[in-house]
C-alpha cells in the first residue's frame, strides 16, 4: 500500500470512528478530493463533519482551534505546507499557547497537515520543509509521515495529546509504498524502537555510522545506504522517529546503545540550514552522549537557497542520496 | 436618559471603579505588566448581559475587564489575576488580556479571536442550535485580514456569530479615519453580513434595539455586527494618552449622574467601597501558584 492511500484509510477510519472529528482544507470535497487526494472518498462517505474551506489558512487554523476548544477534533489540510507561513498566528499564538496560558490545561486536539517538500519542481513557494520555523513551541508538536509508521496509530497518538500538532507529509513519500513487516529490501531490516523506526543491516554488527532522518528522507537515505555498503563496505543504521519534536533519541534508553556503538551520528533534513531539527537533535546528542560519541554528529540540509523550479537547479539545491553519502564519507574519513 | 435598575447601575459602576482602581494601583507600583482599562465603554457588555446566555460563548480582547465583569461579577478574581495573587481566574499566567473561564476566553493578539469564535460557533450550530458565539472587537481590529476571512466563512457556513464592534473612534493612539478606509459597515455588508450601528449610550435603549437582531442570528442562524458609537475615556494602556487635553469626552456616566444624582451617588458609593474591600483583600494574598506547571 502506499503511503497516500495509507494516509487516506486512516482519516476515513478516524472519522467513521469519532463522530467529533471534522476535517477542514481547500478543495478537499470529492471528486477533486484535496490536492494529493489524500482525502479522496472522505467527503462522500462524512458530508457533515468534512467541510471545503475558503482560501483562509488563518481562520482554518482557527476555526479549527474553535472546534477544538468546544469539544471537537479538527484535522487541518494546509493545502502546501509553505502555506502554514499563513496560519502562524492562530497555530502558535493561539492553539498552542491556549493548551497553558489559561493557567489549567486546556485540551486542544488539532492536527495541521503539511504537504511539504520539493523533488517535483514546484518552485520556490510550494516546495519547502518548514519545519524550523515551529520548533520549540510550549504546546506544539512536530510529527512527520514515514513509510514505516501506521498513520491511523500515528493520528490516534496526536489527538491523544491534546495539544496542536503539525504533521508534514513528504509529496514524494506519498507516491512510494509502506514497509511490511521487518523487511525493507534483501540488505536492511526495520524495527520499532518507542516510535523510532530502526533500519539496519539484516544479521549486521556495530554500525560504521548511524543516520538520524524524517520519514521524507527514508528513500534518499536508503541507497546512500545501499551504495556506502557495496562500494566502501560501510555498514549503516537509520533511525526515522515519527514525532520530530520532542525528540530525544539519547533519552531513549532503546537507541542508546546503538548510538554509543556507531562511528558517526548524521542527522540529515530538508530544509536550509540554522536553527534546524537537526542542529537541534545534535545539540542534544553531543550535550547528552558526549563521553561516547566517536565524532561531532555530521549534518545535512539543503543548500542555503530558495528552491529552484527547473529541474536540474533544484536538484542541485535540495537533498539527495548522494549529498547523504557524501556526508557520512566526509565525517568518517574526511 | 433612563433610569436603570440598581442592578444594572451597580454592574456598570463595579466596572467603572475596577479599571479606575486599577490605574490607581499602577500609579503606586502595585501592578506588574500592563493593562487596558475599558472606562467609557462599560455600558457595551452591561447591555448585553441579559441578551446572552450562558450556552453562549465570549470572547474578548485586551481590553476586557468589562466584559469579564459583566460575564461573571467576579472582581476578585479578576483582580488576583491581574496582580499574581492565589485565586487568579488563570493562575496569574494570562494575567489582563489572556483570560479563560468556562465558556469565557480572551486572548491578546487583534483578530485572532475571530476565526475561533467561528469555528465555536460551527460547534453550537451542529449541537446547540440557539447558542452563539460572541466576539468583541475594536474599531482597529478592522486592520486585521482574520477579521474578514472569518467573516466571510460565517456568512458561507451561516454561523451564529455575535460580532460586538467597540468603535471608540482610536486605535491605541490612532484615530480611525486614519486607520480606517471606509466603514465597518461597508465592510459587513460586502459579505452580505447584517450590520447595525448603535450611536445610545442609553442600556435600555441599547436592549430594546438589538435584542430583536440577536435573537434572529441564533434562530437564522448567522452572523451580525453590531457596532457601538463608544467612547474611550481613559489611555489605551496606562499614561499614553496622547489626545490633546481639553478636548471634551463623551461619558454615559456624566450624563447618568446629572438625570439620576440620588440614586448615582448611593451606587457609586457602595461600588466604591466594595472594589476597596477586593483590592485590600486581594493584595494580603499571597503569590497565585501555577497548578499545571
Amino acid at each position: 500500500m502506499r503511503v497516500a492511500e495509507n494516509l487516506n484509510r486512516a482519516l476515513h477510519g478516524l472519522l467513521r470512528d469519532d463522530p467529533s472529528v471534522y476535517v477542514l482544507g481547500e478543495d478537499i470535497l470529492d471528486p477533486y478530493g484535496g490536492a494529493f487526494k489524500i482525502t479522496k472518498g472522505l467527503s462522500e462517505r462524512f458530508p457533515d463533519r468534512v467541510l471545503a474551506t475558503p482560501l483562509s489558512e488563518g481562520a482554518i487554523a482557527g476555526a479549527a482551534a474553535g472546534l477544538a476548544l468546544a469539544g471537537d477534533k479538527a484535522v487541518v489540510e494546509i493545502m502546501f505546507g509553505d502555506f502554514a507561513a499563513l496560519a502562524f498566528d492562530q497555530i502558535v499564538n493561539f492553539a498552542a499557547k491556549s493548551v497553558t496560558m489559561y493557567g489549567r490545561r486546556v485540551p486542544m486536539p488539532l492536527i495541521v497537515r503539511c504537504p511539504s517538500g520539493g523533488h517535483r519542481g514546484y518552485g520556490p513557494t510550494h516546495s519547502q520543509t518548514l519545519q524550523k520555523h515551529f520548533l520549540g513551541v510550549p504546546g506544539l508538536s512536530l510529527f512527520e509521515v514515514t513509510p514505516f509508521h501506521d498513520n491511523r496509530a500515528v493520528l490516534d497518538r496526536m489527538l491523544a495529546l491534546g495539544e496542536p500538532c503539525l504533521l508534514f507529509e513528504d509529496k514524494v513519500l506519498y507516491t512510494r509504498p509502506m514497509y511490511g513487516e521487518g523487511d525493507v529490501d534483501e540488505l536492511f531490516a526495520w524495527r520499532l524502537v518507542d516510535d523510532v523506526a530502526v533500519v539496519e543491516l539484516a544479521g549486521g554488527g556495530d554500525p560504521d555510522y548511524t543516520l538520524i532522518v524524517p520519514g521524507g528522507l527514508v528513500h534518499r537515505a536508503v541507497p546512500a545506504m545501499r551504495a556506502l555498503l557495496l562500494e566502501h563496505d560501510l555498514a549503516g543504521a537509520l533511525l526515522v522517529p515519527s514525532r520530530l519534536h520532542p525528540f530525544d533519541p539519547a533519552g531513549t534508553p532503546g537507541l542508546v546503545p546503538l548510538l554509543a556503538r556507531t562511528g558517526l551520528v548524521c542527522v540529515a533534513e530538508d530544509g536550509t540550514a540554522g536553527g534546524t531539527w537537526g542542529e537541534h537533535v545534535a545539540a542534544g546528542l553531543h550535550a547528552r552522549l558526549w563521553g561516547t560519541l566517536r565524532r561531532p554528529v555530521a549534518l545535512v540540509s539543503s543548500a542555503a537557497s530558495v528552491i529552484p523550479t527547473a529541474v536540474h537547479l533544484e536538484r542541485e539545491v535540495l537533498v539527495q542520496d548522494t549529498t547523504i553519502r557524501s556526508a557520512v564519507l566526509e565525517g568518517l574519513h574526511g | 436618559m433612563d433610569g436603570l435598575a440598581d442592578e444594572d447601575l451597580a454592574l456598570l459602576l463595579l466596572i467603572r471603579c475596577f479599571e479606575r482602581k486599577l490605574l490607581a494601583l499602577f500609579e503606586q507600583g502595585e501592578l506588574n505588566g500592563t493593562t487596558h482599562t475599558c472606562l467609557g465603554q462599560e455600558y457595551v457588555p452591561v447591555s448585553l448581559r441579559p441578551l446572552l446566555r450562558d450556552s453562549d460563548w465570549i470572547f474578548s480582547n485586551h481590553r476586557g475587564h468589562g466584559h469579564y465583569l459583566a460575564r461573571f461579577d467576579d472582581p476578585e478574581g479578576l483582580l488576583a489575576e491581574i496582580m499574581g495573587r492565589e485565586g487568579a481566574v488563570c493562575d496569574g499566567v494570562g494575567g489582563s488580556q489572556h483570560l479563560r473561564r468556562e465558556r469565557y476566553l480572551s486572548t491578546g493578539v487583534q483578530g485572532q479571536s475571530l476565526p475561533v469564535a467561528a469555528g465555536v460557533a460551527l460547534h453550537l450550530s451542529r449541537h446547540e442550535p440557539g447558542a452563539l458565539a460572541c466576539a468583541y472587537i475594536g474599531d482597529g481590529t478592522w486592520g486585521e485580514g482574520a477579521v474578514y476571512e472569518a467573516l466571510n466563512m460565517a456568512a458561507l457556513w451561516r454561523l451564529p456569530l455575535l460580532v460586538v464592534v467597540e468603535h471608540n473612534g482610536i486605535a491605541q493612539s490612532t484615530p480611525t479615519p486614519a486607520q480606517m478606509a471606509g466603514t465597518v459597515a461597508g465592510r459587513a455588508a460586502a459579505f452580505g453580513v447584517r450590520h447595525h450601528a448603535l450611536d445610545t449610550l442609553d442600556v435600555t435603549a441599547v436592549r430594546r434595539e438589538v435584542a430583536p437582531l440577536i435573537e434572529e442570528a441564533r434562530g437564522e442562524p448567522a452572523p451580525l455586527v453590531l457596532e457601538f458609537a463608544t467612547h474611550r475615556l481613559g489611555p489605551h494602556s496606562k499614561g499614553d494618552d496622547v489626545r490633546p487635553p481639553g478636548v471634551p469626552l463623551i461619558d454615559w456616566y456624566a450624563a447618568y449622574q446629572a438625570a439620576h444624582p440620588a440614586q448615582s451617588a448611593r451606587i457609586e458609593a457602595a461600588a466604591r467601597d466594595r472594589v476597596e474591600r477586593v483590592a485590600a483583600e486581594v493584595a494580603a494574598r499571597p503569590p497565585a501558584s501555577w497548578s499545571a506547571a
